[in-house]
């Protein structure tokens, strides 16, 4: 990445950097590619292997997934997750199931149609190559999993059944109720947890990755944290793999776990890895709304209920706080079916969350006052009662309802209920190649902490998907390629980089300690997902990205000065934990903004409100966007942005319409 | 609601603990178990005292890290995860007790903390099916009947989280191990290693200290997935059907 000295600086905020490219996918044709890519990377020899070692960060899908299957190959495998135990991570609580192109239903799927809707749902800001491996690996993700024993729903005859989902006119999803990340992870940790016991793969749990070791441009190792003792050890290895997961909780509030963060990728970043779309959010509308100032996270609804039940907002702003069931008929506006009566509450994730916002906007929206705001709208399935009646309506729906009355307290067959969007997934991510690996030599990507898959906008059912096929199946057969360059040569506990690792994650830690203001980092923590969410959420413009820039500048200087971080850190301490994490979230989102300013286009998730159809629809700018945005880090200087243009061999670029 | 806690506060696994009582105002019904001890929490932050420790995630009630023992009961008065109990489940006044799990094979790591890793080696010592990946034959290739499928799924829903374990006066982990015991043992995949896995699975249970299963109940009531006992029946039954074997 070398640049040259006139290299324009643009709205003072970013330089424009050189282009790059993946260099990695075989130059044949895409059919054919993953299958010369597998035979082209070299071989290990057995007896080698175990003197090969690998870190991988994080034990969801695709971290739990790489570390069994590493594991059972025989190389020597260091596995390191945050929680008290590898079954945590937050793959577990994805509902809705794994997509797979198994054509079991014989309607029509196949590699090329997985393929194709991936690309079309990620808007066209995806890379083919890598989409199109995905679709050619699912299949094989099914069989394993089947044979580790995960419980798929099945038919009376014993085969496993499907249904279709994320609209989609195809039945390939796979799932297991509306628990199939659980059963999914359960069968990843428990091969993992099978290589344990064979000595391949050792587990470090509640232990968190805080610095990354480059030795001679290659990853070689990692600072991480025991956050029982608080000790700062030191791991080196021959590869390190991030399975870290994504960084929707830069937004405080999203449907993530509490300590889903983007401390790992982040400080690959810092130390060279450049990070790709971090601006490409998905926004889900239908989740629990927020109930009050407490609130620390937020519930994901199936959407499946938008097709039975109606949305609205009160016509008149003084009709908000009344009981909805006082509303009559004529004084509801159901907006959705009003603006478009094609589609009508069927109208694609994006739209319905942005129409949302824009009621609550309006002063229209239901549910308590949040702030001097309410956010919320009705969800109702009067009309549906009256159609099914309550037995059916529960056999359909049961479980969901349930869990709305556990949290709200209302019960949902006889009041309206109450949703509003939420940030549920992150398709930005640290940049990869072909081979998942960053621009960082010998430093791995894969699940949702790359970018490589999903475009502007991720499809339902593929994110378990793209996990397992990264950690199964992919990346188990390129990073053999790069240790087959071994035996490395080996790094010293002393060398001048791992010295200056310890020192740079201790000086930060006393920082933190040593502050001693007067605000807590949930503060923080909540006041920066408060100018995302307005800023950087569901509708961005030029003006207020330049304000949520300036804001967040001014927030993460006030925190290095006044967040009160107690206690000490040789002992277990959680606002030291979180602190560390909310400083690095006050960086990305900076750079989140800044690539939100900088793609002047609407595509997917990212929607600039200078850039729609008459209609109110996402209108994307192929002429000028057709890339990924990669940025390098720039220290006390702005980032550089470096160009991945995006070429589409194999499917035909289209604009996509819902009137 | 205005509520008293008597909250369990340990500085580490080698100091005595005690109860700490503190006064919460403004508890709203809405807000979880979980957020009502972040409000506690940032109050005590704002008072230069250290915050409670306790284990929480997902709080969607799905991973399983989060667990306290409220006023006696593992995960409070519903059938539910700790991050899914609301405050409306309480009144106005009340006193609420709340500690840890209790258990030796669960040491306290702080506060409400304890060390689960006990479930992560049982797992190891065989609660898998052993096939390595691109190893494995077509999925449709084994028909699974639904009935043995269904059951394998209720059982697989178990979540890890132990209260179960902190519910028994035995402190018996019967509950966890029968769940994953039935899980595999229903499935075609799970056969070939079905005596191994149980005779293995069940020594490290009681090596780590766990006790043995008095049929109390009390694990399956308790249980926020609400795993039946019969797992524990198909268990004992599949022991002994491995001992019968040789093992």
């Amino acid at each position: 990445m070398t640049e040259t000295p006139s290299r324009p600086l643009v709205h003072d905020l970013y330089f424009e950097g050189t282009p790059i490219k993946d260099t990695k996918a075989p130059n044949v044709s895409i059919e054919q590619m993953w299958t010369k890519r597998e035979f082209d990377a070299k071989l290990v020899n057995p007896s080698n292997r175990r003197k090969l070692s690998v870190i991988i960060i994080g034990t969801g899908l695709a971290g739990a997934s790489a570390a069994a299957t590493l594991g059972e190959a025989g190389y020597n495998v260091k596995s390191f997750c945050y929680q008290d135990s590898p079954r945590r991570a937050h793959s577990i609580a994805a509902q809705g199931g794994i997509n797979a192109a198994k054509n079991y239903n014989d309607d029509g799927d196949s590699v090329y149609r997985l393929f194709y809707d991936t690309v079309k749902g990620g808007d066209y800001r995806s890379r083919e190559s890598n989409v199109y491996r995905l679709a050619e690996v699912s299949a094989k993700i099914i069989d394993l999993c089947v044979a580790q024993g995960v419980p798929f729903a099945r038919e009376y005859g014993g085969l496993l059944d499907n249904r279709s989902f994320g609209g989609v006119q195809v039945a390939r999803t796979f799932y297991a109720a509306g628990q199939t990340g659980q059963q999914l992870l359960i069968g990843a940790y428990q091969a993992m947890e099978r290589q344990v016991a064979a000595g391949t793969v050792t587990p470090f749990t509640r232990h968190e990755m805080l610095e990354l070791i480059v030795v001679d441009g290659k990853a070689r190792g990692i600072i991480a944290r025991d956050m029982v003792t608080g000790a700062l050890e030191t791991h080196l290895a021959d590869a390190v793999v991030l399975a870290s997961g994504g960084y929707g909780n830069v937004f405080f509030l999203s449907t993530n776990a509490m300590g889903c963060n983007v401390t790992a990728t982040w400080r690959a970043h810092r130390k060279g890895a450049l990070f790709a779309n971090p601006c490409y959010t998905q926004i889900h509308p239908t989740c629990i709304p927020v109930s009050g100032e407490h609130q620390s996270k937020l519930t994901l609804m199936s959407e499946s209920l938008r097709n039975d039940g109606r949305i609205w907002v009160p016509k008149r702003r003084e009709d908000c706080e009344k009981d909805p069931r006082d509303i009559p008929e004529e004084d509801r506006d159901y907006y959705l079916e009003r603006i478009y009566p094609a589609f009508g509450n069927l109208v694609p994730r994006d739209i319905a969350s942005r129409q949302a916002k824009y009621m609550c906007d309006d002063g229209r929206g239901v549910g308590p006052l949040v702030g001097d705001f309410r956010r919320g709208v009705y969800l109702d399935l009067g009309d549906a009662m009256r159609r099914m009646g309550k037995e059916q309506l529960a056999e359909k729906y049961g479980n969901l309802l349930d869990m709305y009355q556990r949290i709200t307290g209302e019960n949902p067959y006889e009041v309206p209920m109450r949703i509003y969007p939420a940030v549920h997934y992150t398709m930005g991510g640290l940049w990869v190649d072909y081979d998942l690996e960053t621009t960082i030599e010998g430093l791995y990507a894969a699940g949702e902490a790359n970018f490589s898959d999903h475009g502007a906008n991720r499809l339902g059912a593929s994110s378990l998907m793209q996990c397992l096929a990264d950690g199964y199946f992919v990346l188990p057969n390129t990073i053999r390629d790069y240790l087959a360059g071994g035996p490395f040569k080996p790094v010293a506990d002393d060398a001048p980089e791992v010295v200056e690792a310890q020192r740079s994650v201790q000086e930060r830690i006393d920082r933190l300690l040593s502050i001693q203001g007067t605000r807590s980092v949930d503060s923080f923590h909540r006041e920066l997902g408060n100018v995302m969410w307005e800023y950087c959420g569901m509708e961005r413009t030029e003006e207020g990205l330049l304000k949520g820039i300036d804001l967040i500048r001014s927030l993460r200087d006030e925190f290095w000065r006044n967040v009160r971080v107690l206690g000490s850190a040789d002992t277990l301490n959680q606002s030291l934990e979180k602190a560390g994490r909310v400083a690095d979230f006050l960086e990305l989102g900076e750079l989140m903004c800044i690539d939100a300013l900088h793609r002047r286009e609407s595509c997917g998730g990212h929607f600039r409100s200078e850039s729609q159809t008459e209609d109110g629809e996402a209108l994307r700018d192929d002429e000028h966007f057709l890339y990924t945005a990669a940025w390098e880090y720039g220290g006390d200087e702005p980032p550089t942005l470096h160009k991945e243009d995006l070429v589409y061999y194999a499917i035909e670029l289209k604009q996509r319409s819902y009137k | 609601m205005r509520l008293t806690l008597k909250i369990w506060r340990q500085a580490g696994p080698d100091v005595a603990g005690d109860f700490v009582t503190y006064q919460v105002d403004d508890v709203s019904g809405d807000m979880s178990f979980l957020e009502m001890l972040d409000v506690l929490n940032e109050q005590l932050n704002s008072e230069g005292k250290e915050p409670i420790a306790f284990d929480s995630d997902c709080r969607e009630g799905i991973c399983g890290m989060c667990g306290l023992m409220i006023s006696g009961l593992a995960h409070g008065p519903e059938v539910t995860t700790t991050c899914q109990l609301h405050m409306r489940s309480f009144s106005d006044g009340d006193t609420i007790t709340v500690e840890p799990w209790r258990a030796d094979a669960f040491p306290i790591i702080r506060d409400l903390i304890v060390d689960r890793s006990a479930f992560d080696r049982i797992i190891q010592a065989g609660g898998f099916i052993t096939v390595n990946t691109g190893a494995a034959p077509e999925a449709h290739s084994v028909p699974v009947p639904k009935a043995n499928a269904d059951r394998a799924f209720d059982s697989a829903k178990c979540i890890g989280c132990g209260a179960c374990v902190a519910a028994c006066p035995n402190a018996s982990a019967m509950l966890f191990l029968g769940a994953k015991i039935t899980h595999l043992g229903e499935v075609p995949q799970g056969q070939p290693e079905r005596d191994s896995r149980v005779v293995k699975m069940v020594a490290q249970h009681d090596h780590e200290g766990f006790g043995g299963c008095t049929n109390i109940g009390e694990c399956s009531a308790a249980c926020p997935k609400e795993i039946p006992q019969d797992v524990i029946s198909t268990l004992n039954k599949d022991l002994r059907t491995a001992l019968r074997h040789g093992y």
